[in-house]
Formats: structure tokens, sequence, C-alpha cells
């Protein structure tokens, strides 16, 4: 039996339908990546197995039990971090350790809080509140709080997006020093390939909305561990990205679509101030997000 | 208009001159019971310069009668509050609630303190010698609990649906949901409310103590005027609208704390 299984999830908000007939079946300690547009569901995917959303049609089953409602044995990295404002790095982390660890000594509770705050090198930001923060910072802090859950499943809504290439990839190291150390089941979102070629067992596509639904997985046989700088080369992964981009852009093939240009998140500020100037991101302002008609031809 | 060095000072003054100028000259024409400029000075300035003095009941220094409205406006303002704030949590938290309670709310909430007053004295009158006091308490508390009441349920009904899902996916329990997202996320709005109804507890015990004879100034004011002393009702009014004001700047420093938070 699979430890997390959706079988013919099918989720509307009045209008139609967003997911339809989404089956998925992971295995205890499964690492997947799932890709897809923009809007397309991915998020709605997300909080159904977080337990956040309820399905109209067929069931999320954790463990063998219907998800009802969410829980801290699903650690979820919302795309929007969700920080709470009012309260600083330590105590936002410490909140999820309070909830989840009751019975740990106050010593201990600390110690815990500040392993992570330092795993995701955020010590010097300490006492600081999530507005004092840039973009790809509050994202550590999202991902140093599911962390320190401890939890079975780890839900990772495009966790890294926000963050300058040095702090992604320490970060995506990170993530699968986890996964390996405890074999938690991971669920990643992301819209970047080579991240899902770099960390995951499987990758399966999800096809653009509305009635969005999973494609075809294709399972990631690079051995571990994998490196960066060396993947580039192997012809294997090169092969797999082909599959993967193709699949997706097959989706669209012939198909006039419109393609949000540009990702927004909230307040993303520059990661690295050290960075030079040319790679400095300033948030898009709504009227400079493009949208353009795209024909993809097969 | 053009900015000049001090102009933050000037206008206002200018202002200030244009309105005594129309007094001076309303009271010199058509209105000649009301008392001069000067007059009111002249008359005033017992009051104004032993502002503590206590000569009698209902004859004491300006500022102390201020400070007994004052005590009196923080007592039914600190019940207005822990009534209204509550109210306004199960409005914005429960729909059942809202379509019970917000019809009458949208009733109660226009009727004038000079309509509740004798209610609450009604209220009351099992009190005997208090009922004064308890009955003004009640019409400062049920006048001034509205804007509190209905910010603080817009408030919560704002709190981003984000928060709540972190609270929702680390299972806290409904006091750990209330104290640590749903009051933080809500206290901006609150504390407009608050700001709010200060402003209105401060009219309300005007008319209170008018009504009551209580000391204080709104009680002042209403004695004067049947002792026909004209000019201390001018300096009640001035005393009555400095107090709102500097109340109003003192909460809107303390709002803009808590936006900023
Ligand atoms: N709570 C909601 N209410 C109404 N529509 C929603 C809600 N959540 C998502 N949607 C719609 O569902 C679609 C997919 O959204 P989402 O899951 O956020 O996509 P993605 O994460 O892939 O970008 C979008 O068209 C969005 O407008
Ligand atoms: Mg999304």
């Amino acid at each position: 039996m699979p430890f997390l299984e959706l079988s013919g999830v099918g989720k509307a908000f009045g209008g139609p339908p967003v997911l339809r007939d989404v089956n998925l079946a992971l295995e205890r300690g499964e690492f997947v990546a799932i890709v897809g547009y923009s809007g397309s569901g991915k998020t709605t995917l997300i909080s159904l197995i977080a337990g956040l959303q309820h399905p109209d049609t067929g069931t999320v089953r954790l463990d063998g039990r219907i998800v009802a409602g969410p829980g801290p044995d699903r650690g979820v990295v919302f795309q929007n971090y969700s920080l709470l404002p009012w309260l600083t790095v330590y105590e936002n982390i410490a909140l999820a350790v309070d909830q989840v660890f009751p019975d740990l000594p106050p010593a201990a509770k600390q110690a815990h809080v500040e392993k992570y705050i330092a795993m995701v090198n955020l010590a010097p930001a300490r006492d600081k509140l999530p507005r004092q923060l840039s973009g790809g910072m509050r994202q550590r802090v999202s991902v140093a709080r599911a962390l320190a859950m401890d939890p079975q499943v780890l839900l990772l809504d495009e966790p890294l997006s926000a963050l300058d290439a040095l702090t992604r990839s320490t970060l995506q190291d990170e993530i699968e020093r986890i996964w390996g150390a405890d074999k938690k089941t991971v669920v990643l979102i992301t819209n970047d390939v080579d991240e899902a070629l770099l960390l995951a067992d499987r990758i399966i596509p999800l096809t653009p909305g509305p009635g969005a639904t999973l494609g075809e997985s294709v399972p990631v046989t690079l051995a571990r561990p994998r490196d960066r700088r060396a993947l580039n080369h192997d012809p294997e992964f090169k092969r797999l990205r082909a599959l993967v981009t193709n699949q997706l852009l097959g989706y669209t093939a012939g198909r006039r679509a419109t393609v949000t240009r540009k990702l927004t998140l909230p307040d993303i500020l520059p990661e690295d101030l050290e960075a030079p100037r040319t790679s400095r991101r300033r948030p898009l302002r709504p009227q400079e997000i493009k949208k353009t008609e795209v024909i993809l031809s097969p | 208009m053009k900015k000049f060095k001090l102009d933050w000072l000037v206008l206002p003054l200018v202002g200030v001159a244009v309105i005594v100028g129309l007094w001076a000259v309303c009271s010199a024409t058509w209105a000649k019971d009301l008392p001069s400029p000067a007059k009111t000075w002249e008359s005033s300035k017992p009051y104004i310069v032993e502002p503590f003095a206590k000569r009698g009941e209902m004859d004491q220094g300006i500022l102390r009668f201020t400070w007994y409205s004052l005590v009196l406006v923080a007592q039914g303002y600190a019940l207005a509050l822990i009534v209204g704030t509550p109210i306004g949590f199960c409005l914005g938290l429960s729909k059942a609630f809202t379509k019970t309670f917000d019809p009458i709310i949208q009733i109660l909430r226009p009727v004038s303190p000079l309509a509740w007053l004798p209610l609450g004295l009604v209220l009351f009158l099992g009190t005997g010698k208090e009922a004064g006091t308890y009955g003004a308490l009640f019409t400062i508390a049920v006048c001034a609990m509205w804007p509190t009441v209905l910010n603080t349920a817009v408030g919560v009904r704002a709190v981003p649906q984000d928060y709540l899902n972190v609270g929702r996916v680390l299972k806290l329990s409904r006091w750990k949901m209330l104290t640590k997202i749903l009051i933080p996320a809500t206290l901006p709005y609150m504390f407009t409310g608050f700001r709010l109804s200060l402003g209105i507890a401060w009219l309300v015990i005007v008319a209170a103590e008018m009504l009551t004879g209580r000391p204080g100034v709104g009680g002042f004011l209403w004695q004067e005027y049947n002792a026909l002393i004209y000019e201390h009702i001018i300096l009640s009014i001035i005393v009555i609208g400095l107090v709102g004001f500097v109340l109003d700047r003192l909460m809107s420093l303390l709002e803009a704390r808590f936006k900023s938070a």
C-alpha cells in the first residue's frame, strides 16, 4: 500500500475544475517533484495533500487513513512563505517547535530552533521581523520552520524560487541531506526542471489547467549522490531533461496559450547584495508583468 | 500656497484669530447675550489660573472638573472595550452570530446618548444615590462600544488565510489560534476602533453629566447655563474640545505603533 495516495482527486472553486482525476501514489521515503505551468493548480494540489482544502471528488490518503484536515505530520513550505509578521525569525520557528514538541525541555527547544536557524544561515537575523528580511531570507525561514517540525511528509511549494543561485544550491543540498538522513517523503513543486532532476526520484508533470491532471511520471534514474556540475555533462541527465521539457511543451503543442513571463512573488528583494549589479532583481510592478501570446509548435 | 517658515504655527493662529474675530463681531451686533471674548476671558480667569482649586461642589478649577470627567470616561470606555472587543471577535468569527445579532446592532448603533441615559438611570434606580454614576457609565459604554465592535469584526474577517493556514497546519488549539494569530493580526483594526470609541466616549460624557448633574465639565457647563454665567459655557466648550483633541492624538500615536508592528 502506498504511503501517500491520491485517487481520482478533483477540485473546483465554483468555476471549471482546477484539478480533475488526479492519481498519485508515493512510497514512504520517496522524493517526487511535480513540475507544471504557473496557474495550473500546483498550489491547489499541495493544499489538498496538506488537508487545507478538501477534494470535491476522490480521496487523499496518508498511511492508509483518509486525510481529513491539516496536521504537523505534513510540513508545508508555502509558496508565499506565510510567516507571521509580528513574530521574529526565532519566534516564527519556535511557534512550530512548541506545538510539535510540547514535552521538550525549554533548553532543548531553544537549541532545536537555533539549529534550524543556523541551517538556513539566518543566525544574524534571528531576532528580525519578516518585514526586515529580503524575500529570499523569508523563504529560508519558511523552509527552516517546516524542517524544524520534523514532519513525515514535506510539502514544498516552489520553496527555492526566490533565492539566488548560491543559496538555492545550498538549500537544495540541505533538502536532499534531510531527506536522505531521515527518509522523509517529499513532494516538491518546482518550475525548475534541473532542480527536479537533481533532487527527485520521480518527476511528474502537471498538465495545464483548467482541469489539470498529472501526466506520465518520469523516473529519474541518475545515481546518487548527484553532483550538480557533473550532471550537466551527463548524457542521461540531458536525455531526461529533454524528455520532461518536451512532455511539458507537448501539452501546449499547437495550442494558443497565454504564458505569464515572470513568476511574481511578494516583495522579492535582491538576495545577494554583493552580486554584480546585472543580476539584481527588483520586484516587477503589476503593469510590468508581460503576458505574451505564444504559439508552441509540436 | 507657498510654504514659509513657521507656517505650521502661524496659519493655525490666523484661523483662531478669524474665529475669535467673528465671535467678537457676533456678540457686539446681533447676539447681545453672547459674552465677548474679552469678557469670557475675564470671567474664566479664576478657573484657569487656579485650575485645581476646589471652592465648592460646583465651583472648582476647570482642570479639576475635567479630571472628574476623565475618570468617568475612563471607566465607561474600559467597559466599552471589555464588552465590545469580544463581541467584535464573535461577529468576525461566526456567520451565525453575525446573522443573529447584526440587525439589532445596526438598530441600536444610531441611538443617541440622550436616549440611552434615561434608560441607564432606570436600570440602576435600585442603587439609589449612585444611579447617576451607573447610568452615565452605562450610557458611555453602550454608545462608545460600536466602533470597537465593528472594527474588530472587520479586522477578524480580514485576517489573511495564509496566517490561518499556518495555525491549521500546526494544529494550534483554539486558544492559541486566538492569542497567537487572530489577536495579533487584528490588533491594528482593533486600535482604530479603540480610537474612534474614545472620541465617542468623550462626546457622551458631556450629555451624561448635563442630565445627571454630576460634577465635571459637562455638569459645570449646564449649571453655569442655568446660573446665567454664559462665559463659562464657552470656557467649557473650549476645554472639552482641547481635551478631545489631545485624547485623539494620544490614541493615534498608539494606533500608529501597532500599525507598523
Ligand atoms: N481559493 C481559491 N479560490 C478560487 N480559485 C482558486 C483558489 N485557489 C486557486 N484557485 C484557482 O485555481 C487555479 C490554480 O491555482 P494554483 O493552484 O495556485 O496554481 P499554481 O500553484 O500552479 O500556480 C488558478 O486559476 C486559481 O485562480
Ligand atoms: Mg502556486
